[in-house]
């Protein structure tokens, strides 16, 4: 087994057991640091891949900024542990098939399209800069860009409307 | 050099967690944060594509989901802000105001 894919399993069982332990905790407190885990391995996943912007912007706008909102809340909330309710039909009757569905529907292409279909992915950097990326950001998709400030903006005054108490 | 394919099979099971984990809980921030399981699921699939194509285009569509992540996480909290406020529960099966 070669450097690379030891990294990749090692990082891909971490990203699963988190995403498992999301699912097993039933406070949302282990739940979200549970979730911080799988976004961690997945910016070292990037960095494997050789996206190292991209990993960075994982680590400090996921890791960092997301999940802090995430666990401000909970704790602004007090929110404690998951109550037991009984499942609703729907969720047992037609989640659960649904779920299955999805990722037989997921393997079932991944097996078609094949192995040969899809070059190795390129490692420690052969197309990817983040002086590249920069160029591409702000020449092709720059509309886009100054959108997305014109969306945040509208995003932190619904937050702040959302939010306040009214009196 | 990892195959391409290892990083899509990730992809999806990391994917199947988070349509599990929205299904079967039911506390509305953990429900909240399947859905930012899921978007992680999405952005590996757009680099690992991105880094096989040998395109960069994948990589802005990581940054541009992030972004939108961050815009729907805080206008979603402040909505289970509210929520919470007026229900007093976080569980979403006590906000039913529009079931029969």
């Amino acid at each position: 087994m070669t450097g690379p894919i030891f990294i990749f399993l090692v990082l891909a069982a971490v990203a699963i057991a988190g995403a498992v332990s999301l699912i097993l905790n039933r406070h949302p407190i282990h739940s979200a640091l549970s979730l911080i885990v799988v976004m961690v391995a997945l910016a070292g996943l990037y960095l494997l891949m050789g996206a190292e912007f991209v990993a960075a912007v994982q680590l400090i706008v996921y890791g960092g900024a997301i999940m802090v909102l995430f666990i401000f809340v909970i704790m602004l909330l007090n929110a404690g542990e998951e109550e037991r309710t009984n499942f609703s039909t729907l969720a047992t009757y037609g989640g659960v098939p649904l779920a299955f569905a999805i990722a037989g529907l997921i393997a079932a292409a991944l097996s078609r399209a094949g192995t040969e279909a899809l070059p190795a992915a390129a490692q420690g950097g052969a197309v990817s800069s983040t002086r590249a990326l920069s160029m591409l950001l702000f020449s092709e998709f720059v509309y886009p860009f100054e959108l997305t400030s014109f969306l945040i903006l509208v995003a932190i005054l619904g937050a702040i409307v959302l939010a306040q108490r009214e009196n | 050099m990892v195959p391409t394919n290892y990083y899509l099979i990730l992809s999806a099971i990391l994917f199947g967690l988070g349509i599990v984990a929205f299904v079967f809980k039911r506390n509305i921030i953990t429900l909240f944060m399947a859905i930012e399981l899921m978007l992680n699921a999405v952005n590996l699939a757009f680099v690992a594509f991105s880094q096989s194509l040998g395109k960069l285009d994948g990589e802005v569509f990581v940054l541009f989901v992030i972004i939108v992540a961050a815009a729907e996480a805080a206008v979603g909290l402040g909505i289970i802000i509210l929520t919470a406020r007026n229900r007093r529960s976080l569980n979403v099966e006590r906000v039913d105001l529009l079931k029969l």
